[in-house]
């Protein structure tokens, strides 16, 4: 109960600071694209061959591309706060619809990629602090250093050279074996099988960052008197390393694992182009490429927003895990 | 003789990489009994705690000497046999109570934790007990404290949880590493009238380290004075206290106020030792000469060992021990 | 007064030596550090080693590395030399990161000194819009921004720089805080010296080392950055680039692997020297946080 409204006035505070965030997110992004050289009507024109002056001012005056930036940005707010990220000039549907085709293969590479990075690297930041300063330690260190260095795209392409095309046991790209029919549990085996290797591309670096800093935490919270305390009370070595160190370990790992959430989605972008993996990353792109600011400024603030939410999930995780957190 | 002691310390020289901060030291705890380990900080006090407990920092290495708990060799039990006296027959509680409990658990659970491990109770029953123990160590409202994390306590509070986590398993031996110096002074005399008067409940022994003479008096039944990791002198409380013999114990008596009037209040200024005790490091013999007002030319050759003086005290001081009676050795007894 | 001052700067300054010293004695900086010269000398002598342009075509198409001894490192789809690639690449990736990282680091440094020393309104805007650039994606906000506008050496190094300056105006603004407190900073104002004077000569000295150790690590992930950059494709288009020689040869990754790893260890290894630089940075600035107690 106590612990319930506790949890809430958390929820609160973290929902009442990202608005004016989201609100500059939206103005500033909305400008930034304006500013760019060039709109679709240029591109499309430019696709189709010589266009006249009248084709683009029509092109343009359908998109609402004619009328004064602040307008514009008016008109988009307008949308906004009905829940329409407008049209797609391009595709010449809703860019809602388009994301909301994409936004499960990339939630889904994150979530494992995430999961890969957390589990591994706790663990890896455990073993690294328990033989700190012993031959372990130093050889894990090195490792997760070198994961740190290694650029995710070319780990996997790398990882495709072994396993794909070497070894032949998992499929170098996209999300499923289109056209297998496969069902049931052969249907989830097969996503799983696509997942593996691009999530582990996108997971390395998050392995390093996490394991580092589990590494750091667990040091400190082993000097701790508490831990102390419990060696004392004749708890064998391994309770006293699960429940009373790598529990409060874990708090600052998780204030973090929230901060990199944007970094795996950007990182994201350039793993489903390796991958052909068919998720917002890559819609992200090709929508540069063809200045569709539409879907690019939507999937800006898409991921603004996953952003924010999955700050506002490890605020609360935080406050569960960290009962001294509260409302200052 | 009398019967084998509880706790017998003997020769025990803790070495760091830098030095050895606990050198030849050793002491006997009966069964029941209350006994003080007095000294100033850096004295070794809490290392020789955490040596008993085979809880030293991993830098450290006991180099020579033997506990024997109940008979037992300590220092040759395998570790999985220690860990079943840790909590169980030896229990330990530190000095500060603001850190040494684990801020995410709830007080209930790391109290019950000792239980489910020692005595294997279910959740619910080490709950209960848990409730129970609170209710012992005179927490109002057990049953609403059992819930709250630590950080809702006081100071006063924690340390009594830290109290019945440590006697949850009625322990034999309980250490208490300078229980109340980071408690109010109101609050402290709560805590060790709690402390002994469950020492009579439980049948317990207490090891109590202080730097505080000011409770010795009321609250233990001998005394162990510790300076630089050596046994400097050893008495019962009273006498120890009426009668200090040796040069450091005389200093720390006149620097300390007493908390006891009863016993040679002095409303006299505090006098200060000259000198710290970082004065020992690299002395060969005593290392209490550079700060001694008695020293003589032979004490600097060897560190003096704890000599009977007098029947149930023991002295490391020659210079002061060759101005008392000679005693009849067989008149000694330990 | 100014004797605080002054030995706040000797302190530091005899503080700094022994921060070298600590540094060299660390064995894996020493090699970083060795390997770091090395691949900056390469790219300053890249028209001395391979005069030719290295988009040119000089050879066989595919020739393995080893294959043929004039080519040490092989040919790629078109002929052309990989080591002449490599060397020339070098020249964009230590460009590039480390302008960027300038780049960043200053504005980094405006940014989190200005809400720092002066908090209250000008902190609190300051600190939202560094969480607005935080919020949004980096490397998406920089395929935007390099994308809108062309890439170029000039647009990649402003766009990294763009991304990045948020992480120093956070650590800039965390040390300003705690810093201005200090007495020879109150002793500062007391002698009426002005903000900038403050800021620029007394207090940032003493926020320089996390500064440092983050900004080898800075350079290290703007070269990543660039070269996930060029292998989309939006690298600079005129010039060769670890990235780019990556991405050209990512059709023929089934038969021709080697082109795919060849620029990726030089990218590898080349960062990793960074962060092991930044490392012992770390451990030589901040001799009570490292390793084991």
């Amino acid at each position: 109960m106590l612990e319930n409204r506790r949890l809430l006035r958390v929820l609160r505070r973290t929902v009442v600071q990202a608005v004016p965030t989201i609100l500059g997110i939206i103005v500033l992004n909305f400008l930034l694209l304006k500013l760019a050289p060039g709109d679709a009507a240029d591109v499309m024109a430019g696709e189709f061959g010589a266009a006249t002056e009248e084709t683009m001012v029509m092109l343009r005056q359908r998109f609402g591309l004619d009328v004064p930036v602040l307008q514009q940005l008016l008109a988009y707010l307008g949308n906004l706060a009905q829940f329409s990220l407008g049209q797609s000039p391009r595709y010449g549907m809703p860019v809602s619809e388009l994301i909301g085709q994409r936004l499960p293969s990339t939630l889904m590479l994150m979530g494992m990629a995430l999961a890969i990075a957390l589990g591994i690297g706790i663990a890896l930041g455990t073993a690294m602090a328990l033989t700190a300063g012993r031959w372990p330690d130093r050889v894990l260190s090195v490792v997760s250093l070198i994961f740190y260095s290694v650029p995710g795209f070319w780990i996997g392409l790398m990882l495709i050279v072994l396993f794909s095309v070497k070894l032949g046991w998992l499929p170098s790209g996209g999300q499923e074996t289109i056209g297998a029919g496969l069902t049931g549990i052969d249907y989830v085996l097969d996503r799983l099988k696509h997942m593996i290797l691009p999530a582990t591309s996108l997971a390395l670096f998050y392995v390093a960052i996490y394991g580092r800093l589990t590494r750091a935490a667990v040091l400190e919270v082993a000097s701790q008197d508490y831990v102390r305390t419990a060696a004392a009370k004749g708890l064998p070595p391994l309770a006293v390393t699960l429940r009373h160190i790598v529990r409060n370990a874990l708090l600052p790992v998780t204030t973090l694992a929230g901060i990199h959430l944007g970094g795996i989605l950007g990182g994201a972008v350039v793993v489903e182009t390796v991958y052909s993996w068919p998720g917002l990353g890559r819609l992200a792109f090709e929508s540069v490429m063809r200045r569709d600011f539409n879907v690019l400024l939507g999937v800006l603030l898409l991921s603004s927003f996953l952003v924010i939410i999955a700050n506002t999930l490890v605020d609360l995780l935080h406050a569960w895990l960290d009962p001294r957190v509260e409302v200052r | 003789m009398s019967k084998a002691p509880l706790l017998d310390v003997s020769g025990l020289t803790i070495a760091f990489p830098g030095g050895t901060p606990v050198a030849d030291f050793g002491f006997r705890v009966a069964a029941g009994e209350t006994v003080a380990v007095v000294g100033e900080s850096g004295s070794g006090k809490s290392l020789t705690a955490l040596a008993i407990m085979r809880l030293l920092p991993r830098t450290a290495r006991i180099a020579t000497g033997t506990v024997r708990f109940q008979g037992r060799d300590l220092f040759a039990l395998p570790e999985p046999e220690m860990r079943k006296v840790r909590g169980r027959e030896i229990a330990m509680i530190f000095q500060e109570p603001m850190t040494s409990l684990n801020p995410v658990l709830t007080v209930g659970k790391q109290i019950a934790e000792v239980l489910r491990l020692h005595e294997g109770l279910s959740a619910e029953s080490a709950r209960k007990r848990a409730i129970e123990l609170l209710d012992l160590v005179r927490v109002a409202d057990p049953h609403r404290r059992v819930d709250d994390f630590p950080h809702r306590l006081s100071g006063g509070m924690r340390q009594r949880v830290m109290i019945a986590m440590a006697v949850a398993c009625t322990p034999k031996l309980l250490i208490a590493d300078e229980p109340t110096t980071a408690l109010d002074v109101t609050i402290q005399a709560q805590v060790l009238d709690l402390l002994e008067s469950l020492r009579r409940d439980l049948g317990m022994a207490l090891m109590l380290i202080t730097h505080d003479l000011g409770i010795v008096g009321q609250w233990a039944d001998r005394v162990v004075v510790m300076y630089a990791g050596r046994g400097a002198e050893e008495a019962e409380a009273a006498a120890l206290l009426g009668d200090p013999l040796h040069p450091y114990t005389r200093g720390l008596l006149a620097a300390s106020p007493r908390l006891d009037a009863s016993l040679h209040y002095t409303a006299g200024t505090l006098r200060e030792i000259p000198g710290s005790i970082s004065s020992a490091i690299g002395e060969p013999g005593c290392p209490f000469v550079p700060r001694c007002p008695l020293a003589q030319p032979s004490c600097r050759t060897a560190p003096p060992p704890l000599m009977p003086v007098r029947p149930g005290r023991l002295l490391a001081c020659p210079p002061v021990a060759a101005t008392l009676e000679p005693i009849d050795a067989a008149a000694v007894g330990r | 007064m100014t004797t605080t001052t002054t030995t706040e700067v000797i302190a530091s300054s005899s503080g700094s030596w022994r921060a070298v010293r600590a540094f060299f004695r660390n064995p894996a900086a020493v090699l970083a550090t060795a390997f770091l010269v090395f691949v900056t000398i390469v790219a300053l002598t890249a028209p001395l080693i391979y005069p030719e342009d290295p988009l040119s075509m000089v050879a066989r198409p595919f020739l393995w590395p080893g294959q043929n001894p004039k080519f040490l490192l092989g040919s790629d789809s078109l002929g052309r030399d990989v080591a002449a690639g490599l060397v020339w690449g070098s020249r964009i990736s230590l460009v590039i990161g480390i302008a960027a990282m300038a780049l960043g680091v200053t504005i980094g440094i405006v940014v989190g000194a200005t809400a720092g020393y002066f908090g209250g309104r000008i902190d609190d805007a300051l600190v939202r819009l560094v969480e607005i650039f935080q919020t949004t994606p980096s490397f998406l906000m920089l395929v935007v921004l390099v994308a809108i506008a062309e890439p170029r050496v000039e647009s990649i190094t402003v766009g990294i720089a763009l991304v990045t300056w948020p992480t120093i105006a956070r650590l800039v603004r965390a040390e300003f805080r705690s810093l201005r407190e200090k007495d020879f900073v109150t002793a500062a104002r007391g002698l009426g010296y002005g903000h900038l004077r403050i800021i620029f000569i007394e207090i940032l000295p003493n926020a320089l080392p996390p500064i440092i150790v983050t900004s080898s690590v800075i350079v290290a992930s703007a070269i990543l950055m660039e070269s996930a950059l060029s292998f989309m494709g939006l690298g600079d288009p005129n010039r060769i680039s670890w990235g780019s020689m990556i991405g050209a040869s990512r059709e023929t990754l089934r038969t021709a692997w080697y082109l795919t790893a060849i620029p990726g260890i030089a990218i590898v290894l080349t960062v990793l020297a960074l962060n092991m630089i930044g490392d012992a940075l770390n451990d030589a600035l901040n001799p009570r946080l490292s390793g084991e107690r």
